[in-house]
């Protein structure tokens, strides 16, 4: 697995798109911080972006890359190795260097503008793990689709229809359902809702050290109690987790019976 | 070598093999012909594991091959297109695939007589076709396998290459390999061909030499006799 | 004021004032023995030690002074330490302990009623049910004295200082925290609060009721349990002030309810879940105040007409703006808002497109409490943005028709 991962590794840290990628974060990050001179507002403005175009990123990369190295993964497939290893070789590639594209693209920024002598690191620290994590989860869903999908065309309209989805869409539906259900209490079921995206399981669990703590106690006791703990931020991460583990395991699964 | 028993492999509604038995022996080189669709490439990815059937078995020197990924270390592939990472070098490449072989590679002899030594530091994506086609050669060959899968070796290659491929069949040949052929060219299979698989609607139609399957079909050559057996077959 | 500081000092030259000490091992040992004997301008003069005592009445113009800072243990008597009804005392120096808590009564380590002209300063109260009551006094000077108690509910707990029909008050430098309410005002006019810091009390920090023509400024309110609230009052000045980490579900920095004419300048309103909260307020100017970091920086509950909002800063709050009607009379022109991320070409420091503070979302969060877990999703974002283009649920006049570019140096 790691002998495919090295390899998929180089061949994608070599890519344009992720000089691209790491591009767009460096400008983004310098600009943010140079401009602004406010670190605080930096993060949120990069919260934004990151809970957005994280996922679209992984999701196009992972597509992408599942379609376009398909011969060579036939070529890999008939070497002596195990079907699986392949393919999280593969997974794990696209995943790390996307991962490192980000974590360079904004550290190298907000290093220079002298981070650590920031309070902020923490916050700016959870964002990258936060960006990591999504990273890890829309690949995998990415890889889930294009594996059930042999059509190229296909595989990629659902793939961004899933992240339109996740993205938008759901929180629409969520909104739309909250102001219809007005008279319930709703605590629960906000709770549990926002368990089921991880784009807005990660937004919140930013915005809980950055500015919503207090708004959530608005809104009663169960956010409060839940989020606002450190039994929350490791509840929270526990299920991002389970957002990467559950795909990953899907992949392995699907692949047991695929012909390729 | 190989022994197939009643394989059964559907896509969906499409029944591609149809409890297909087939038993190759060690040593020669079988061309695997059919037309479109008849399951030529099915068969052989069942075989490489990349096709799982849905019923029958393959055995590899006797055991079973399906589920299992060691046995691949005792074959070759030759994937039909070649398409590899593009910001890969031709060496990098190699040197990956000798990574995941435990086996010793022979590459240098390859790579001089393919004319690859200008390519070894370019970037896979940008080779062209013909190139490719060599690397990709070169991956198939440098390992001493006791069977090597052709999947249409021909496509892209200049003649002068074309010559040097069918002398390394014929040297493998002559160290006891079994190979395994798929191809359009007709005039390649009858240069180089021992015997003939003919496959049709998920079946052997035909097993045999060349020779056998011209007497069989009373036409001159190759290419008349397998539209005949098309044709008559279809009409 | 200053005045009567005078008039005090020339008092104390002309009589020829005596001085009674009080000590364990002097000819007077209680400190009611000494009141007793005192007469007006006495200074009595109390030693250290520990004096168990409650309930002593003052009613003549006499000075208590503390050396060593002397305690006087209330033992938890349902009395108040001191009762005070006088005019031109004076006390200084003390720590009083222990006041009793009961649910019918008003007490005190200083109850003081029916006063003018009094000095009550640098005074230590601990575990005290209400530190200072202060009742149809004026003239009168509560200076740096620390106030804390242990209050675990609002039945159970009085406030830390609290005035009822007084007028011409100051209350400065004191600390006070774990107390029910900070400091407390009811009926009081023409008086001043200023320097204070008033901090983890369970209820506010600062109370007003119905109390007009007072000011107060620079004090410091941090962490109580709802913020600091002015109700039904009219003139009041609120400035200098610092209001922060009112964080909880029903927490402001500040509560306007019905307040008229007031003006409200270089405050610091930072962490607060509301920064201010108005309900009912008209004509109020609101200048060069600092909103950071806020879940809300303002919060519109009631009718609210003709305040002016000017040069103030807004800077990163969850929700600049909440606004409950479509209606719109008050003025926002020339503040700076961290959100607005419009152009100025004429480099005049002034953007040239209007800034919108009021977001659908936050009409939405009004209706809908729990849609504020939505904060900052891209869908959001594509809300306010297609209402920010036409607005269709939010006032269409409420803008900030001059935002500037640059926040205001504080």
């Amino acid at each position: 697995m790691f002998k495919i991962l090295k390899y998929s590794f180089f061949d994608l840290m070599r890519s344009r798109w992720s000089y691209v990628y790491f591009a767009f974060y460096l400008v983004l990050g310098f600009v943010l911080l140079f401009l602004n001179n406010d670190v605080d507002k930096a993060i949120i403005t990069l919260l934004n972006i990151i809970i957005v175009l994280t996922p679209l990123i992984g999701t196009i990369f992972g597509v992408m890359y599942y379609y376009n190295s398909k011969e060579f993964t036939e070529l890999l497939l008939a070497q002596p190795i195990k079907r699986s290893k392949i393919f999280m070789g593969q997974y794990l590639g696209i995943s790390i260097s996307l991962t490192l594209s980000m974590i360079l693209g904004l550290g190298i920024p907000f290093v220079a503008y002298g981070l650590f002598r920031s309070a902020a690191i923490f916050n700016f620290s959870l964002l990258l793990l936060v960006g990591a994590f999504l990273n890890f989860i829309f690949v995998a869903l990415a890889f889930n689709i294009a594996l059930s999908n042999e059509n190229k065309i296909k595989g990629f309209g659902f793939a961004i229809l899933m992240w339109l989805f996740l993205a938008v869409i759901y929180d629409g539906v969520f909104l739309i359902s909250l102001v219809f259900l007005n008279e319930y209490p709703l605590d629960k079921f906000s709770l549990i809702a926002t368990m089921f995206n991880p784009i807005d399981l990660s937004r919140i669990l930013i915005l809980l050290k950055l500015d919503i703590s207090a708004l959530l106690g608005y809104t009663g006791a169960v956010f409060k109690n839940f989020f606002g703990t450190n039994m929350g931020l490791l509840t929270s991460l526990g299920i991002l987790m389970l957002w990467v583990i559950i795909p990953v395991w899907r992949i392995n699964r699907k692949l047991r019976k695929k012909d390729f | 070598m190989i022994e197939i028993k009643n394989l059964h492999k559907k896509f969906g509604k499409l029944t591609v093999l149809d409890g297909l038995d087939l038993e190759i022996k060690t040593g020669g080189i079988f061309a695997i012909l059919g037309p479109n669709g008849s399951g030529k490439t099915t068969l052989i990815k069942s075989i490489l594991g990349m096709v799982i059937p849905n019923k029958g078995d393959i055995l590899f020197q006797g055991k079973s091959v399906l589920q299992e990924w060691e046995y691949r270390d005792h074959l070759n592939y030759l994937p039909q297109i070649a398409n590899f990472p593009a910001n890969l070098s031709v060496t990098e490449l190699i040197q990956m695939v000798k990574d995941l072989r435990p086996k010793e590679p022979n590459e240098e002899d390859l790579i001089r007589s393919f004319d690859l030594e200008p390519f070894l530091d370019k970037k896979l994506g940008n080779l062209s076709g013909g190139t490719k086609q060599k690397v990709n050669l070169v991956l198939t060959f440098m390992f001493d396998s006791e069977l090597i899968i052709l999947d249409e070796p021909t496509t892209g290659l200049d003649p002068i290459s074309l010559i040097r491929l069918k002398k390394i069949i014929n040297d493998e040949k002559a160290k006891g390999k079994t190979i395994l052929i798929t191809t359009h060219i007709m005039s390649f299979v009858e240069e180089i061909a021992d015997k003939i698989v003919f496959l049709l609607d998920g079946n052997i139609y035909f097993k045999g030499s060349v020779k056998e399957l011209k007497e069989k079909t009373n036409q001159q050559d190759l290419e008349h006799a397998i539209a005949k057996i098309i044709s008559g077959n279809h009409v | 004021m200053r005045s009567f500081l005078l008039l005090f000092l020339l008092l104390q030259f002309t009589l020829q004032a005596k001085t009674i000490e009080v000590c364990a091992s002097c000819k007077v040992n209680t400190i009611k023995e000494a009141v007793d004997i005192a007469v007006d301008g006495d200074t009595i003069l109390i030693r250290k030690g520990v004096y168990k005592e409650h309930k002593i009445n003052i009613n003549r113009a006499i000075h208590i002074i503390g050396e060593g800072r002397p305690v006087i243990d209330g033992e938890g008597k349902t009395e108040s330490i001191f009762a005070i009804k006088a005019d031109g005392f004076s006390i200084s120096g003390l720590k009083l302990i222990n006041v009793g808590m009961s649910y019918t009564k008003e007490i005190a380590g200083f109850f003081v009623s029916h006063s003018t002209n009094f000095f009550i300063k640098d005074n230590l109260l601990d575990q005290v049910f209400y530190g200072f009551i202060l009742q149809r006094v004026k003239y009168g000077v509560i200076q740096n004295n620390m106030i804390t108690g242990k209050a675990v509910n609002e039945t159970s707990a009085g406030n830390g200082i609290h005035l009822w029909k007084c007028n011409n008050v100051r209350i400065e430098q004191n600390s006070i925290t774990g107390m029910r309410d900070g400091i407390y005002f009811e009926f009081v006019s023409k008086s001043h609060i200023s320097d204070n810091k008033s901090f983890k009390n369970i209820r506010y920090g600062l109370h007003f009721m119905f109390s007009n023509n007072d000011e107060y400024h620079h004090n410091e309110f941090r962490n109580n349990g709802a913020g600091v609230a002015v109700m039904y009052s009219k003139f009041i000045k609120m400035h200098h002030n610092t209001f922060h980490f009112n964080w909880g579900s029903a927490s402001y920095g500040l509560l306007l309810k019905e307040i008229n004419d007031a003006e409200i300048e270089n405050n610091i309103f930072e962490q607060n879940t509301i920064g201010i909260n108005i309900d009912g307020c008209n004509r109020i100017n609101y200048r060069n105040n600092h909103f950071i970091r806020n879940g809300w920086a303002l919060r519109f509950t009631g009718g609210c007409y003709a305040n002016i909002f000017e040069f103030n800063n807004f800077m990163n709050n969850a929700l600049d703006l909440s606004y409950n009607s479509r209606l719109n009379d008050n003025k926002f022109e020339g503040n700076y808002w961290s959100e607005y991320s419009g152009y100025d070409l004429d480099k005049n420091g002034i953007g040239d497109v209007p800034f919108r503070p009021v977001k659908l979302f936050s009409y939405v969060v009004n209706k809908t409490p729990e849609a504020i877990v939505l904060l900052r999703s891209l869908f959001v974002d594509i809300i306010n943005f297609s209402e920010k283009v036409s607005p269709v649920f939010t006032p269409d006049n409420l803008v900030d028709p001059k935002p500037l570019m640059k926040e205001i140096k504080m």
